[in-house]
């Protein structure tokens, strides 16, 4: 067995890469902007060589689609804090840890002592609450809709079990009202979407029907396979050429148009939305969650007070460009030299799905093949 | 034994250490060289030229399906001697034991590491251990240091790697780091994978007689995977590699364990792989060998050395398109969705 089978087969992608040409031929000399909102399309792109085989008039952006790089600084600011109080166990998944916040990382906080764990559930944290009541644990809810549900279900089981020790510091955040303001801003020019595919398997493809109706944008609900990205850039193409708006969904294989209804309620059961601040964005309108007042014994806000300086910027890095698609990260000056992911600067260059590691490992930057 | 754990008396060198050394260690290594229990062993004039190598092995849990602390800590060593061509010869095992210990793990651990050898065909000759308070190590870290012999003539190194030359692999990727990390973290996504822990000596011998002049570089690649063990001989040769994703061997659990923690199987541990540079006119020949030995059967063909000045590694993926294979950075981490 190999890497990418089945769905790596060249006899599947053989079809699709010449319709991928010939559409890109017919639009020439057309420069055609996709933007793939998912930090998980963008690794894929460059890991199964897509992006290589892409014609010179398609242009791919990166988005704001990885939860990593889109929490601002405010917030891992009060993550670190929350580590560094004394009692206090923080449960992160892994992307997390070496995250900079305004003065630190949460790997530099465990250095220095505080009790930083990474778990691969939220259950996990519950798991170590209950087994020391002496101990507040802290969970700290980074994702988007795809990460969101399973924190609910573990805050409502917090409540079943009643444990007292147990809080999350909810920083999640909301995939649709960031493409409104990424295209309200009129700050960059998308021809069309490549959407989600995790994201859209819990709240399906009707939350993007705005794109349609009120900015025109055409956009492709795609999977992660290479077969999945290419119909997710000939669906661009031919929505763009054929100068429809639609939205449509290539991931049907999970997809369902009103998503998954048993996670949705139990994000509704749990949270409510909220104004939250992104990276590079600032405050979106009810782009975040936040605990139904029922259940505010859980936020970790409520229950520690932090007292905390304002939040500041490393100089020159322009993550929040990134993440809007107004420059590629090599544009960046720090790119590469100052900023690594042994040395990351900003996010973008430390999560897995970050924009900037991504060029950066498959090394955008470096060499054009001779 | 009249103690069932480790204590801080054990590592005092005196009755207790004494005891813990007759009792644990000297029954499972049989050597003339180390019977003597003095302060060095004293080593017959090798023929050739010697190599020496030393590594440390900390790993977590200390027992794995595929092998366990004391078979790793021979592997290791033996086989950064066997990649060089040196045929392994003595071993020198240095053990800091946790207080606390049991002394059956330490048994346990002990016995994998003398049958390791034994099937490795060399022979500790010296050792040491230290017993340090509890939390200041993890159970037990083992220190091995190596000694072998290359033959005459025989030269392998990046140095020698050029244009045209096929890239082997021994056998299917990244099972130990997942093995590992799945039991680690506890999460049951690779549940059969065991780790490929073993002694690569005879198969790298084999390799070497049926390649001869035509064997360049041998590397077997351990943490930061097949990547990190390419990357680095093609920076230092010079060359740029072609790889085929598509003729790397990676088992299905594994494939799927890396889909969904988010890591490249290219970048996971390995402890029982080779990766050889051969020229092309002995590569049939040098596939063959591997596949003759039980540890090779699945070697395979996965790359070439292609003229270019970028001095990159490239993979050809199976869609027909290409992307750069780089070194890990950082730790093993998984996605967050
Ligand atoms: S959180 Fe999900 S949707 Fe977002 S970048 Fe990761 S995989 Fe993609
Ligand atoms: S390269 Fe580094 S500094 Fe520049 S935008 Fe990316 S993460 Fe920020």
């Amino acid at each position: 067995m190999h890497l990418t089978e089945p769905f790596g087969d060249r006899a599947l992608t053989q079809p699709l890469v010449e319709r991928m040409m010939s559409l890109a031929e017919r639009l020439s000399p057309r420069q055609v902007r996709l933007m793939e909102v998912c930090g998980s399309h963008t690794m894929s792109f460059f890991r199964t060589g897509v992006r290589s085989l892409l014609p010179d008039n398609v242009t791919l952006l990166s988005g704001p689609g990885c939860p990593v790089c889109v929490t601002p600084n405010r917030e891992l600011d009060q993550m670190i804090a929350l580590a560094s109080l004394p009692n206090v166990t923080v449960a992160t998944f892994g992307d997390m840890l070496r995250v900079p916040g305004s003065r630190s990382s949460l790997v530099q906080a465990r250095t220095s002592g505080a009790d930083v764990r990474v778990v691969y559930s939220p259950m996990d944290a519950l798991t170590f609450a209950e087994a020391d009541p002496s101990r507040e644990v802290v969970f700290l809810g980074v994702g988007f809709e795809t990460t969101a549900p399973t924190v609910a279900a573990t805050v409502l089981e917090a409540a079943r079990r009643d444990l007292r020790n147990f809080s999350v510091l909810v920083a999640h955040k909301l995939v649709p009202p960031a493409l409104r303001a990424l295209l309200t801003s009129g700050e960059v020019r998308i021809d069309a979407f490549i959407l989600p595919g995790h994201v859209s398997t819990i709240i399906g493809a009707q939350p993007y029907a705005f794109l349609e109706s009120e900015f025109g944008i055409p956009s492709v609900i795609a999977g992660f396979l290479p077969t999945d990205l290419l119909e997710g850039v000939v669906g661009c193409l031919e929505l763009v050429a054929y100068d429809q708006a639609e939205v449509r969904n290539r991931y049907a294989r999970f997809v369902r148009e009103r998503g998954n209804v048993a996670a949705k309620s139990v994000l509704e059961e749990t949270f409510e939305p909220c104004d939250a601040e992104w990276r590079g964005f600032g405050v979106i309108p009810e782009s975040g969650l936040r605990l139904r007042p029922h259940l505010r014994r859980f936020d970790a806000l409520e229950r520690f007070t932090l007292d905390l300086p304002e939040p500041r910027e490393v100089h020159g890095c322009l993550c929040g460009e990134v993440l809007k698609g107004m420059v590629s990260p090599d544009e960046c000056k720090l790119f590469g030299t100052a900023c690594s992911p042994e040395n990351p600067i900003g996010p973008c260059m430390v999560s897995s799905e970050g924009a900037c590691a991504a060029h950066y490992k498959y090394g955008a930057h470096r060499a054009v093949k001779v | 034994m009249r103690n069932k754990t480790v204590t801080t008396a054990h590592g005092s060198g005196g009755k207790a250490s004494r005891e813990l050394l007759e009792s644990v260690f000297l029954p499972h290594l049989p050597s003339r060289l180390l019977a003597p229990l003095s302060d060095q062993a004293l080593l017959p004039r090798p023929e050739g030229r010697v190599a020496f190598t030393t590594d440390s092995f900390v790993v977590k849990p200390l027992f794995f399906p595929g092998g366990d602390i004391g078979k790793l800590a021979v592997c290791g060593t033996v086989n950064d001697l066997a990649v060089g061509g040196a045929v392994p010869n003595y071993l020198a095992c240095s053990f800091i034991l946790e207080e606390g210990l049991p002394v059956a793990d330490l048994q346990r651990v002990v016995r994998s590491l003398a049958e390791t050898a034994r099937e490795a065909g060399v022979e500790v000759v010296t050792g040491d251990t230290k017993v340090v308070e509890r939390g200041a190590a993890d159970g037990m870290f083992i220190t091995t240091t190596g000694l072998g012999v290359v033959p005459d003539g025989l030269d392998i190194g990046a140095h020698r790697i050029e244009v045209g030359d096929v890239l082997l692999l021994s056998g299917h990727l990244a099972d130990h780091g997942i093995t590992l990390f799945c039991l680690r973290e506890g999460i049951d996504l690779a549940s059969d994978a065991v780790s490929d822990c073993a002694p690569l000596g005879e198969l790298c011998s084999r390799l070497v007689s049926a390649a001869g002049d035509g064997l360049h570089a041998m590397r077997d690649p351990t943490r930061g995977g097949l990547a990190t063990a390419v990357v680095e001989m093609a920076n230092s040769a010079g060359v740029s590699v072609e790889m085929d994703e598509a003729a790397i061997p990676v088992r299905d659990a594994v494939r799927s364990a890396c889909e969904v923690l988010g890591f490249d199987p290219l970048t996971v541990a390995n402890e029982g792989k080779v990766v050889a540079f051969v020229s092309e006119d002995v590569a049939p020949a040098a596939l063959e060998a591997l596949r003759s030995h039980p540890l090779g059967r699945d070697a395979a063909v996965i790359g070439h050395v292609v003229p270019s000045l970028d001095g990159l590694v490239w993979l050809n993926t199976p869609i027909g398109g290409q992307r750069i294979v780089d070194l890990p950075a950082g730790e093993l981490l998984p996605r967050i969705c």
